[in-house]
This record gives C-alpha cells, structure tokens and sequence, in this order.
C-alpha cells in the first residue's frame, strides 16, 4: 500500500496538494504515481509566472520506459518550480511529498473536487 | 518454393498439431467475399539465374555516364571496406536495437558515428540519423520551434540560397502544424545580413543557413549567425560534412555558434543510387537535446560494471510518446551511417580535409576549363566551395540533353527552380573526376554549343 | 552455449597521431594539404576534427567486423521480432541492387539516362498496386512513419480541397503502433482513442461513438497489432465512410496477408507499405525502410510526389518512363525528401517480388501464417497462454507471462533475455501495452519446423528453470558481451559522445 499523508489533498489524476500558511498550494505526484511510473530520469518544471486552469499540464515526467503529464489540480500562476529536481529527478521517487514537489502555485479561487487522502486511498483500490 | 523451407511432410505435421485440415483453413477468421484466388498482374516468378540477367541488362542500359552533377548528393570515391562490411549479414539483417544486450555492434557503431559526427560539426549531441538531408532541415525546424518557447510565430525563415528540395521537404513536413517556411530571395547568390534587416523586431522562430549553399557560394555564416541569435532567432545550420573538412564548423559560427546543425551523410561513403538510401544527420546544443528527434544511443554500465551501449532518452519517441513525441520516426537510415563511420574512419581528419581541397581544385578546373568557351561565364563571382553556377547563352535543357547523348551528365538545370536567373547550369566536380575528364567534359561542351550555332 | 565475448574497444583508443588509410586518400599523403587561397579566412576550420580516428586501414576493417560480431541478425539467428517480419533477406536482391550502373546513378540525372532504373520502379509501383488493391502507389516515402506521414497528409489534403475543413480527428485503436497517433499530431490533427474488446477485434460501439463530422480518418492495422483479423473490417469501414472519414491501413501486418487478401477490397483508401518487412529489404539495424504508400482513386491526386509516370513517345518505338513532379500532379501534398525515396531499396523490393512472381506472392500470407498458428498451438500444449486463445493467428500472435510473473516472479522481459542464452532473439515485449507481460511472436515463412521447434524447446527449458532456479532466468542474459544495462543510468548521466580514455566513473 503506497503512502499518502493525512494532511494533503489529492487527485484522481495522482497529484498531491498542500496548502501552505500563505495561501499558496505547493504540488506533487503521490507515492502510488512514482512507484508505477518507476526511477525518474527527468521532470520538466514549469517557469515562475505561468498561469493555468485547472487540469492543463504543467510539467512533464519521465522514466526509462514511460513519460506522463502532470495536470494542474486547480487554476492560478505559478510562483515557483522546484529547480532541484532538474539535477536530482529521483527526488520524487525518495521523497515525494517533500523534496519531490514540483511546483508551488498562487490559486485563483478555492480548489474544487480534491480528495482526502482516505477518498484518495479508496479511489487507488477502486483503479486496481 | 522460393525462401520456404517447408517440405510436404513438414505442412502435414505442423497442420495437424494445429489440428487444422489446410493451409486455408488458418484463414477463415476473414470473411470469405474478401478472399482474393490469384494475382493477375504479378508476373511470373524469376529464378535468380534469370533476375539477374534482367537487372544487368536494365543497368546496363543506364550505362556509368561522367557525371558532373552535385546539388546535394556527390560522387566520391568510395573505399572497398565501406559496404564490404556494411553488407555484413550481422548489420544488414539486425533489427533496430531495441534488444541492447543482443545489438551492443549496432549501439557502439552508432555511438561513435554520434561521436565523429558532433566533431566534425562541432555540436554537443547527435541523433542516430534521419531519412535525408531535406527531411533534416524539416525536423530541425520542428525542433526549433519546440526550443523557442517564446517565439510564438512558428516561422522558419529560408534563404532562397537553400536547396530548393530541402525547402520543399520542410514545407510539405511542417504545413500541418501550421508551420510557415518563409522563402528569402538573394538574387545574388548569397544571404546578406542586409536581407534580415527587414525582419528585426518580428517574431521569427529560427532562420536556416546552408554553408556551401545551394549554388556553391561561401555564406558569411558569422555575421549572419550574430544577427539572427542578437534578434532572438534559433540557428539552423545545413552543411556539406565534406565540406567541414577544411570549412568552420557550425558549432563555431559566430559568437555562439549555429543552435542546431542537419545536412546529409550521403557524401561520407554512400553511393549516389538515384537519390537514396542517405542519411540525414542532426546535431545540436547539449540544451536542445531533449527536444531531438528520432534515436539516440548512450554508453552507461551494465550490472557488473561493464562498459554497455543501449537506446537512451526513449521518452521523446513515438514508442512511448505516441502523440506528444518529438517526431513519428521510428525507423531511420542505420544500415548508411554505418558506412558513414566507417568511411569517416578510413579517411580520418587529414584525409577528410584531403578530399575537400581536392573536390574543390577540380571544381575550379571545371569552372576554368568550361569558362573558356565561348557563351559560359560564372554567375555569383564570389567565394565558393566545390560547386558552382555557370550562365549559357542558350536554354540549358538541350545542351543537357545532348550532353546526355554523348555520356555526360553535364550539370543540373537551374530553370525551373531559379527562373529568374536564367540559363543557369549548375556543375560540380569531386575528387573523382580527372583533369581528363574535365578536358573531355569542356571539349563536348564547346562541341555542343557549336553544333547548336551551325543547326542554327 | 555460446562463450562470453570480449567486448570491443571504442574505436578512438586505436587513434594514432600520424596514422591513416592512405590508399584512400585522393593525393600522396606526404604532398602539401593546402586550402585554397580563395576560401576566407574566416570561413576555415581552425583546427581538425579531433574525434575522427586516425586509425589503419586493417584496424578499422578489424573494429567493425568485430563490431558486426555483436549483433544478433536474420543471417545469424532466429529473429521471431514480433510486428517486424525479420524474414531472409535474399542475398540476389542486394547484389542486383548493386550493380554499378544503379549505384552510380545521380538523383536529377535527366530521366532519359535512366530508364533502366525507372522501368524497375514503374513496374514496382504496378506489382504494389495488384497486390494491394489500390488504384495508385507512390514510392518515395522512406519508412513506415514517413509512410503514415504521407498517408494522413493526403487525408488530411482531400478533406480540405472538398471545403470539409473541420475535419482534422484520427481515430486510432488503443494497441496502434506509437507511429500512428504522432502521425497524426505531425499533420496537425487530433487523436481519438477507442479500446479493443477481450477478443481482440476493436470496438465499434465505441467506434459509433466517436466518429461524427470532425472525423478526418481512423487508422488501423489488419490483422492488428494482437496478432489477430479484424472481422468486422467492413462493418469499420461502413460506420467511418458514412460519417464522412477515410480508412487509413497501416502496413506493418501486411505480410500476414499477402496474397490471400487485399487492403484495397477491405475499403481502405490509403495504405502504407513497409517494403523492409513484406517485400523482404533488409533493417539494417533500423533502417534504411521504405513506406511506399497506395491509394484509392479518390486520393490520386495527392500523392507525394515524384511518382513514376509511363508515355508514349511519338515517333518512337516503346513506351519512356519519367518523373512526374507537382506540374503533373498540382494538387500533391509535396515532396517528403531531397530526392525520390530509398531507391536502393525500391530496387530490392522489385527483385524480391519479381523472384516471388504471382505463384510465389501468396505463399508468403500462407507460410508466415502457417508458422504462426503452429508455433501458438505447440507453446499452448506446452503449457504457455496465448492472449487470445480463441483466435485464429496471423502471421504472429501473443503469449501473455502474466502467470509466469504472478506465480514465479518471472517476467515477460526475463524470458526475452534468457532467450539470447539460448540463441534466439527475443520476441517484441510489453507491446501491445494492453496485454499484460505481452511476448509478440512473429516467426516468418522463411522459417524451418526444426527452427521453431528450436524455440519451443527453448521456451520450455526457460519454463522449467523459471520454476527450479529463478535467479537465474531473472538475473540473464549471461552469454552475451554484456549483461542487462542500466537504463536509468543512461538516461540521468547523458554520455552520448565519447570524450576521452577515462574510465567511466562508478555507478
């Protein structure tokens, strides 16, 4: 059973979302989405300043053997990428929900149809 | 029965352990109104005795004319180890090395073409080949754009100094996606950094320099490099790899150097045969490699600690991209870069330069001997390299023609792609061609062209 | 079994300064290597390129041949590559592509001192036609991505000189080949995905659902890429023509039914050939192909150009052959490459189909066919499951390890790479990605019943290690120079050219 963490919201699509103290939302793919996708070899970031609706992809990851979008799990601009993982992509693999994040986003609104992680957990036995 | 090794018995057994009563059984999943009995059009079968009678008569008939031809594929000597081994049966009948452990000679050749390759052009990384070198200036626009993520133009611009087919193949590749190939016109021969002024302050995508161009002229790649990256522009070098054996390398054009350079392998040991197999080849800036079309081998480590070879950045392809991959190519020209390195390897740096000089000694002999007659000039009097446009006074297409007649293939008819510049004739000569074929080309030219005034 | 070989050098560590393959050289290598005055300065390469070997003319024979003894091939190995044909490559076909009066042909040498050539592919584009039912085929794409390229293009321009400018949707079926759905990307158009059933045909309840007056086409390939027909081809080809969308069929299967069956009957309009599987060109260890594309009358005047054109030529006994170009077919989609194709190729393609003649053509469809279900019913005796158990093969089929890896640990690619042990290349793995621990077997008519009882015994006697001693089929291949390759490795520490003498660093 892969690991997600009590305090994250999450979605259909694998992404985690944490909400910080400022309001933003730092973003992930969860535990499940890294051991499936296996040893990364590398992330394409999104740049500081992009803006996107919900659900546009906003960074790529790669493995030997596959390559996956990842989608934005609500709208607003980016404020940041995590410039560690184009160095260090196995990141996501080791820690994904903290040094594996991949983007932190100013929201445009409230965040709709997140998972908790026990909706999250059941939806991952549901896929099978 | 030809290529099947299946005797009577064999049918029987194999059938039976199907547990099917024929051959024709095995094919009643397909409705049978689809079934077809025969196939009247397809001659009947040749044995190889006979085969071979028929394509030595069709090329005989073709004859081995002197050829003086160039515009984009060249006849160089061709050493007898190139397609000896390049016909071995362990290259000429592998697969596509998906299988590393079983295609380590594929994958270590590849890597070392990777590597001569970005040597000669002085570029960081290569790919593994393209189909040619027109399709290469299509799939290095394609990259540009995918580079260039501000530019949001999607324009590509050509001088009209480009082979013509290489602009062809690029529209014909990229119009789909809304690609615009905008043609420069340089009337005298050569891109001038006069010609882009007009374009400054525009959103370009990337601008393509070939370096000979299309007639043989010498670009003045630095400064025109120096333009188009101060404006923002990706540089897409096509090159002569001949020709980099005595001329700068792309990587070093400018301040920066070129951002991405193609061209075709075809001149490194790969015969003219019609127009194909080549090889395009295409190399790039360390920062564009992600973005690179078709395969590319990387050395790494096996689970003993071995030196290995395998396939690397597969997540740009189409295999495991599908729709989001940098490009649909699957399989390239493989089997011809495999005699481009072995050719590269036979002729070396010093030989490499040898050829060029003389490719380019004997074109100035064709271009002094010709010159001499009477009604042929030079178009562009500028620097040139191993080819060149020569001006008629008459229409060109006869002239060839009864060149043709007499076993020259005489130069090629710039008329219907340069209208503008008239009787033009472009020729080159290589290394191959002795100052006596030179003197036998130039004494059926003047005959020709007198012929002509006395038919007159 | 084989020994283990020795590796080979990089050819760089024979590097000499000083040394060369001097007869190759175009002058005596002790006269002057001068530029000519006239080339600028500014335009010279400064210095060499420093990783061009300066190595003897018996080193670099030496290398490659070495070189050459690392690969697995048709000519040295049975090659059951699923979706790739590795059928013998007959040895007539290449050296009568070589005649000198070929090789030395220039591309834009007038047509007139090339009919020799040119009767060859006139000919070649009339047996491409017959055997698949279209009603015209152009020769110049140089794979089959360039193929589908041409084919979707062609699509894609019949759409939009009717007005019908909506049209930009391809349907592809999940298990296509990757090609297809980038094919259609590269010419600008969206990609529609509908599943296959359990039984291996497509969908079409799913496909009724999808088609509708965006559709430009739907590709597909038949049989498919499970290895099985598609019987209701006609129903597919009725639901997409009424919705207004063209039949695209891609010709990496074509080989399954050759002779017996034509893409043309089935209703597709266009079709792309992969010449270097059916009509037997070699791959070259990935290429050069050729993907020579047929139509329906209706997309005549947008193929790729130049196509070979047959006149009359008055006064003058015979017929004369000659490139056609955009004057003759201004609606073309364009030229795809510098020249006219893979000729080389195309001229080994028409040897090979001349040898096969019309008594010859379909035992191809036959033979491939027969191997194939032979092949499925003895592995399935022993015990292996096909995926589609209860389907007819084609020329190929699918054993799923799904068993093997739930109950043992053992993998679809752990049975590819104890294969090499045993000396036999490995099937296509994990494609079609919806077969679980997919092995896609193709075995080719040119195959003897003592090869592919070879390989049953082979699979059998990995079976029976799978179960005793599982390391050991895990932990292969153990004959090869190499063993299994850190991919990752590969991929995170780019080492794409070779940079010096110093050993790689640890992993």
């Amino acid at each position: 059973m892969s690991d997600s963490p009590a305090d994250l919201k999450y979605t259909k699509s694998h992404e985690w979302v944490r909400t910080l103290a400022d309001g933003n939302v730092e973003v992930g793919i969860t535990d499940h989405a890294q051991s499936a996708l296996g040893d990364l070899v590398f992330v394409e970031v999104p740049e500081a300043g992009k803006s996107l609706k919900a659900g546009d992809t906003f960074a790529v990851v790669e493995s030997v053997k596959a390559a996956s979008d990842v989608y934005a799990p609500v709208a607003g601009t980016v404020v940041e990428g995590n410039a560690a993982l184009g160095g260090q992509p196995e990141l996501i693999n080791s820690e994904p929900y903290k040094g594996g994040w991949i983007m932190v986003l100013k929201p445009s609104g409230e965040p709709q149809g997140l998972l908790s992680a026990a909706e999250y957990q059941a939806h991952l036995a549901a896929e099978g | 029965m030809p290529f099947i090794p299946h005797t009577p018995k064999d049918v029987t057994d194999m059938l039976a352990a199907i547990g099917a009563r024929s051959i024709d059984d095995l094919f009643d999943e397909i409705p049978k109104e689809l079934r077809i009995e025969s196939l009247a059009g397809i001659p009947d079968a040749l044995n190889e005795m006979q085969i071979g009678r028929l394509m030595s008569a069709r090329a005989a008939q073709d004859g081995t004319p002197l050829n003086f031809i160039g515009a984009g594929a060249y006849e160089h000597h061709i050493p007898s180890a190139v397609w000896a081994i390049t016909t071995r049966g362990e290259f000429y009948s592998a697969y596509t090395p998906y299988q590393a452990e079983a295609s380590q000679g594929t994958l270590q050749l590849i890597y070392e073409y990777q590597t001569m390759i970005t040597s000669l052009t002085g570029m960081d990384v290569s790919n593994a080949s393209l189909y040619d070198g027109g399709s290469a200036v299509a799939e290095a626009s394609l990259m540009a754009i995918r580079t260039h993520r501000r530019s949001k133009s999607q324009r590509i611009l050509v001088p009209s100094t480009l082979n013509p087919n290489y602009r062809k193949a690029s529209l014909a590749t990229t119009a789909g996606q809304g690609v615009r190939i905008e043609e420069i016109p340089c009337p005298k021969g050569h891109l001038s950094v006069a010609d882009l002024e007009k374009y400054k302050g525009e959103d370009i995508t990337a601008l393509v320099i070939q370096q000979p161009n299309f007639f043989g002229v010498l670009e003045d790649v630095d400064a025109l490099t120096d333009f188009a990256q101060a404006n923002g522009w990706i540089v897409i070098a096509s090159v002569n790899p001949t020709s980099l054996g005595v001329l700068k390398p792309p990587g070093e054009w400018g301040t920066r150097g070129a951002d991405i350079a193609c061209g075709d392998c075809q001149p490194l040991g790969v015969p003219l045969s019609s127009g194909g197999p080549y090889a395009g080849f295409l190399t790039a800036k360390m920062d564009h490699v992600r973005q690179m079309p078709g395969r590319i081998v990387g050395r790494t480590v096996d689970m003993s600690g071995h030196q290995g070879f395998a396939l690397t950045l597969q997540a740009r392809e189409q295999h495991i991209r599908r729709g989001k991959a940098t490009s649909n190519i699957c399989t390239n020209q493989g089997l011809l870069i495999t005699a481009a390195t072995i050719y590269l390897s036979l002729i070396g740096p010093e030989g490499l330069a040898r050829v060029a000089n003389e490719c380019h000694a004997r074109t100035q002999e064709l271009v002094n001997a010709l010159t001499r007659i009477k009604g042929v000039k030079v178009a562009f009097d500028r620097p040139r390299f191993h080819e060149a446009v020569l001006l008629l006074d008459r229409p060109v297409a006869p002239v060839i023609a009864a060149l043709a007649q007499r076993g020259i293939i005489g130069g090629y008819d710039l008329s219907n792609d340069y209208p503008e510049l008239g009787n033009a004739l472009l020729v080159c000569a290589t290394e191959t061609r002795t100052p006596a074929d030179i003197q036998t080309y130039a004494d059926a030219l003047a005959d020709t062209l007198k012929a002509a005034v006395r038919a007159a | 079994m084989a020994m283990q070989k020795h590796p080979e050098k990089i050819i760089f560590e024979y590097s000499r300064p000083g040394r060369g393959s001097y007869a190759q050289f175009p002058t005596e290598h002790d006269t002057p290597n001068t530029v000519a005055a006239d080339i600028p300065e500014n335009l010279r390469r400064k210095k060499p390129a420093a990783l061009l070997p300066e190595v003897s003319e018996l080193e670099v024979v030496r290398h490659f041949t070495k070189l050459s003894q690392l690969n697995f091939s048709i000519d040295t190995h049975f090659y059951p590559l699923g979706s790739c044909t590795m059928k013998y490559n007959p040895k007539a076909c290449n050296q009568y592509a070589m005649l000198p009066g070929f090789l030395n042909r220039h591309p834009l040498a007038p047509d007139a001192a090339g009919q020799g050539f040119l009767a060859c592919m006139f000919e070649l584009q009339e047996m491409l036609k017959e055997v698949t039912g279209m009603q015209g085929v152009a020769l110049s794409p140089m794979a089959g991505a360039h193929g589908e390229f041409a084919g979707v293009a062609m699509i894609r321009a019949y759409h939009r000189a009717r007005g019908d400018l909506a049209r930009n949707e391809i349907i592809v079926p999940d298990a296509a080949h990757g090609t297809n759905p980038a094919t259609a990307t590269m010419c600008g158009c969206a990609v529609k995905e509908i599943p296959t059933k359990d039984d291996g045909d497509i969908d079409v309840e799913a496909l009724k659902q999808v088609v509708g007056p965006n559709t430009a086409g739907i590709m597909l390939t038949n049989p498919s890429t499970c290895g099985v027909f598609e019987r209701r081809i006609k129903d597919v080809a009725k639901i997409v023509h009424d919705a207004g969308g063209l039949l695209y069929y891609d010709g990496a299967n074509l080989n399954a039914i050759l002779g017996k069956v034509r893409p043309g009957d089935m209703g597709f309009d266009v079709i792309h050939m992969n010449l270097h599987k059916t009509f037997s060109t070699p791959h070259g260890g990935g290429g050069p192909g050729a993907g020579a594309v047929g139509v329906s009358s209706r997309l005549l005047p947008f193929m790729p150009i130049p196509v070979v054109g047959r006149e009359a030529v008055v006064g003058k006994d015979g017929d004369q052959y000659r490139w056609l170009t955009e004057k003759d077919l201004p609606q073309s989609i364009g030229r795809l490459s510098a020249f006219m194709g893979n000729a080389g190729v195309l001229l080994r393609a028409y040897i090979y189909m001349r040898m096969l003649g019309r008594e010859g053509m379909h035992r191809v469809g036959e033979f491939a066919t027969l191997n194939a279900n032979y092949l499925m019913a003895v592995l399935a005796k022993k015990g292996f499951e096909p995926a589609y158990p209860g389907r007819r093969a084609s020329h190929e089929f699918i054993i799923t390890a799904k068993k093997q890896k739930d109950t043992l640990g053992v993998t679809a690619m752990d049975f590819a790479k104890r294969l090499l042990d045993y000396g036999f290349h490995a099937p296509t793995t994990y494609f079609p990605l919806l077969v679980p621990e997919c092995l896609l077997i193709e075995p080719t008519e040119t195959e003897s019943k003592e090869a592919l009882d070879g390989f049953i015994d082979a699979m059998v006697a990995i079976q029976k290690e799978a179960e005793s001693q599982a390391d050991l089929v895990k932990s292969a291949p153990h004959t090869m120079t190499v063993r299994r390759l850190d991919d990752v490795r590969a991929a995170r520490q780019l080492d794409l050219t070779w940079k010096g003498p110093q050993e790689l660093r640890s992993a």
